[in-house]
């Protein structure tokens, strides 16, 4: 790696934006990253919720008692340090700054400080809010992609996280109500979705469990055949994922993973449904044809076999191979720590950079800015001398969007929220007064 | 003639008035008498203990409506539904003051009033389930006609998938998804912008989370106040009855052996590796190694070995010869055996002590050194499948019973340690560590007839 010497400035780095940088390169990665790059303001704002300190009725501790922790990877080992706080946003700026971690994790708020935690009696340190977070990994589909398994993904996969943002992002406005929801590419392989209204954050643990169950379908072990089972017509939510979306994204699907040419792959299909006399019948009439789907649907359909299970196979295959696969863990617990937007993933280099769920067919994992790519075109901004060289580079767009579609709608229900609340505490002191 | 039509509430058994199902919010003024006090607080113990086996039995709801409505119709009512009604009340503050004490106490006492509750709810006629509501300040709306008529058609899918035909008829109460957390994690109600719409049948599930939340809340109070003041105030009345009602155990007691079961000492080594439940297992195969063992653990083996035939004579003998190895024969003498000796009803007020149950081996705590208590409780999921892989028990059933420990059912975890450990299917459940070695020893009997030569 040759350095190129610049007259008056320092040496920018000699970059290859195709290579994931590993071990100290990553460690110098980050250290301009977090110098140039990490939105400290926006990410202080969001997780203060308006308790700034600009207004009387803010409670000035509410960001201190955050949860975050920090792992920081050396050559040899990887250090884990939980229950990080911070009064504001420059000593978190500092904070980071100083340790360059690897990853950054969000957790709950407390009741106390979390660095302080010791000085509390065990039953004084609780968690008492925490956004209401969903963590979907490709990696859990592997039993229905045929292009790419584990880590990877590539575009003719990754509609299966599309399908998930749009099948939860809906329920989450439309049945549940709410409207601050952030969704996060989660760097390599997944997506991350934050749920921020205050009604959210301050769901107990049994709720946070009877949501994630609203939306367990797709269940079973590594031991049932069949994850999917319907016993009789569709919940409204399900109906709705299905008419919306499931059942046009199966179609493709079949086309995209060629699911009907391969025998292996039809096969699997053909174990989802329940009378052997269907499956024998098929089996036999696609030696050689390639209509298939087709056929399966008139027949599943059709009404002429009377057996019990079979009047919703057609919905079991599409669920089983399209429906969202929650980690429903992560949902259940109030103080999961889940990784910050605007990481840089170690093993892609790649942003965590949010995506607007309105249009999240257009977004590309393959496209989205890596740290080397970052860091490149922050020196060619250097070198044209271009001021505001953060604001020139792939990573500005991301940060309007959390901006504009996040941030500020919620910031300003934060503001009408509190001001609510202070005014009503104001008038319930007078009402009191009054003799 | 005249007929004088008798000012009976609706609901000739007391379960159709609403007063007939309280919901103790607060302490009664009821004045009772000390026997009363016991009495009750057993009886209703032992319609709690009949739902906690139905539950974890895996009993369908209208099963445990059954056995919920039988075992209060034999241990609570009365003829007189004000008496009926007293003895619930005065019975449930008694069982609060008792199960406040400890954390796994209170977890257990509310889960089984709620589920009590639950089923009596469901017992009620609408009249009274809506009085009940009345009393909860339920102040959810009824959904009105205009909203109703924008979405009827989603309540009818929903109401359709689980099964339910509701009609325009059907009340539908409009309530924060919140509050109905079991509602919507089974998907059985239509949610909208964060309202459930939950149908009159269904309000069962809001009225029960409601209950449960003001009882926890009010066991939480009951153990601060009888910890600041009331088990001092009253320890020489009350709080020995308490202690006592805490560790009441409802079965056979297994103190005075039967059918000449006596075991000797040559045979106990083979009848812990085949008759042993593991808590004894263990108790026995720690004495064996370190010779040694300590206060309670010598109690709850002590009082086993007695329950399973072991004379007294025997039983000095088999503890001598153990800590001896330790602590020397002379100290076993001066230290020990007056133990054993009282233990077996020879020593100070003579009482013959009765072997401990599960549930009381289940809620002792062991410490450091310690090795009572119940394994499938107190063993980490490491040890506990070491335990039981010595057994002999493997595979399938392991992970059957790693399943039952998870979710707390240790009784049931060990029966299916019986079953696996045995190869036939135990009806009752485990509920004394005694009730296993009898069992066992009734398998293997009749094993041994079958295998003999017929005459």
């Amino acid at each position: 790696m040759t350095k190129e010497k610049e007259e008056h400035r320092e040496d920018p780095m000699q970059i290859d934006s195709n290579r994931v940088p590993t071990g100290s390169l990553l460690t110098d990665y980050l250290r301009i990253y977090y110098g140039k790059f990490f939105p400290y303001t926006d990410m202080f704002k969001w997780l203060a919720y308006g308790n700034d300190g600009k207004h009387p009725g803010c409670d000035s501790s509410y960001f201190g008692r955050r949860e975050f922790s920090f792992t920081i990877k050396s050559d040899r080992d990887e250090i884990y340090l939980r229950f990080q706080s911070f009064f504001n946003a420059s000593e978190m700026e500092t904070s980071i700054k100083a340790k360059c971690p690897t990853k950054i994790d969000i957790g709950a708020v407390y009741t106390v400080d979390p660095a302080k935690r010791h000085a509390y009696a065990q039953s004084g340190f609780n968690p008492i809010e925490r956004e209401l977070v969903f963590d979907i990994d490709i990696s859990d589909y592997d039993d229905v992609r045929y292009c790419c398994s584990g880590a990877d993904t590539c575009l003719n996969c990754w509609p299966l996280m599309t399908i998930a943002i749009k099948v939860i992002d809906t329920a989450l406005r439309e049945d549940f109500g709410f409207s601050h929801i952030l969704w996060v590419y989660s760097g390599r392989r997944g997506v991350h979705c934050w749920v921020c209204d205050s009604r959210a954050r301050r769901l107990s643990k049994e709720q946070r469990s009877a949501i994630a169950d609203y939306f367990h379908v797709y269940k079973g072990g590594e031991n049932s055949l069949k994850k999917v089972t319907f016993s009789g017509p569709l919940h409204p939510f399900l109906a709705r994922a299905y008419t919306d979306v499931l059942k046009n994204e199966f179609e493709k699907w079949v086309s995209t993973q060629k699911l009907f040419e391969h025998e292996e792959r039809f096969h699997k299909i053909l174990q989802l449904i329940p009378d052997e006399s269907v499956v024998s019948e098929l089996a036999e009439k696609w030696q050689g044809n390639s209509v298939r789907w087709e056929h399966l649907k008139h027949m599943l359909q059709s009404g002429s076999k009377k057996t019990q299970g079979l009047r919703r196979c057609i919905e079991e295959i599409v669920f089983s191979y399209t429906y969202p696969r929650l980690d429903i863990q992560v949902t259940k617990g109030m103080n999961h720590l889940l990784k910050a937007p605007f990481c840089v993933h170690p093993g892609t280099g790649r942003i965590c950079i949010p995506i607007d769920p309105k249009k999240c067919e257009e977004f590309d994992p393959t496209s989205v800015p890596t740290v080397a790519q970052l860091i490149e075109e922050l020196n060619a901004n250097a070198s044209i001398g271009a001021d505001n060289y953060v604001e020139k580079t792939s990573l500005a767009a991301s940060v309007h969007l959390f901006r504009t579609c996040f941030l500020e709608p919620l910031i300003k229900t934060c503001k009408d929220e509190l001001e609510n609340a202070y005014n009503t505490k104001i008038q319930q002191t007078k009402d009191s007064l009054n003799w | 003639m005249e007929i004088v039509r008798s000012q009976r509430r609706n609901g000739s058994d007391g379960s159709g008035s609403a007063a007939s199902l309280p919901l103790y919010k607060s302490a009664p003024s009821i004045e009772f008498r000390l026997e009363e006090f016991g009495q009750y607080a057993i009886d209703r113990l032992r319609v709690l203990q009949a739902i906690s086996d139905g539950l974890s039995r895996g009993k369908k709801p209208e099963e445990m409506e059954n056995l919920v409505s039988e075992q209060w119709r034999a241990n609570m009512k009365h003829q007189d539904a004000d008496k009926t009604l007293r003895k619930d009340i005065i019975s449930h503050f008694v069982l609060r003051l008792v199960y406040c004490r400890e954390e796994e106490m209170r977890r257990w006492f509310l889960s089984m009033e709620t589920a009590l509750f639950r089923y009596r709810f469901r017992l009620q006629n609408a009249e009274a389930q809506k009085s009940i509501m009345n009393e909860l300040q339920l102040q959810y709306n009824v959904l009105g006609n205009a909203e109703y008529e924008t979405i009827k058609d989603k309540l009818t899918e929903a109401a359709r998938s689980v099964n339910f035909t509701s009609n325009p008829e059907t009340v539908f109460y409009k309530v924060p998804f919140e509050d109905v957390p079991e509602l919507v994690a089974s998907r059985r109600v239509f949610i909208l912008k964060g309202f459930a719409f939950v149908p009159r049948n269904q309000v069962v599930s809001l009225v029960c989370t409601i209950f449960r939340s003001n009882i926890s809340k009010a066991l939480a109070l009951t153990n601060r106040k009888w910890r600041a003041m009331i088990q001092d105030q009253e320890k020489d009345r009350i709080a020995p009855m308490v202690e006592a009602l805490g560790n009441v155990y409802l079965g056979p007691d297994y103190s005075k052996p039967k059918d000449c079961a006596e075991i000797s000492l040559k045979d106990i080594n083979q009848l812990a590796s085949t008759s042993f439940p593991l808590c004894m297992r263990h108790l026995f195969g720690k004495l064996r190694e370190d010779h040694h063992l300590k206060h309670q653990g010598r109690m709850q083996l002590g009082l086993f070995l007695k329950g399973v035939g072991l004379k007294l004579e025997d039983a000095l003998a088999f503890w001598r010869a153990e800590f001896s190895q330790k602590v020397g024969a002379e100290r076993f003498d001066k230290e020990y055996a007056y133990s054993i000796r009282h233990n077996y009803g020879k020593e100070g007020k003579r009482t013959d002590y009765t072997p401990y149950s599960c549930q009381k081996i289940i809620m002792s705590t062991p410490s450091t050194g310690d090795h009572h208590g119940c394994p499938y409780r107190h063993f980490s999921e490491e040890n506990l499948r070491a335990a039981l892989n010595k057994m002999g028990v493997g595979g399938r059933a392991m992970d059957d019973i790693m399943d039952k420990v998870r979710n707390r059912h240790y009784q049931l975890a060990c029966t299916l340690t019986f079953e696996a450990t045995h190869g036939t299917s135990c009806e009752t459940g485990i509920n004394h560590p005694n009730q296993y070695f009898v069992e066992s020893r009734k398998f293997f009997e009749s094993k041994n007839k079958q295998s003999q030569p017929t005459a």
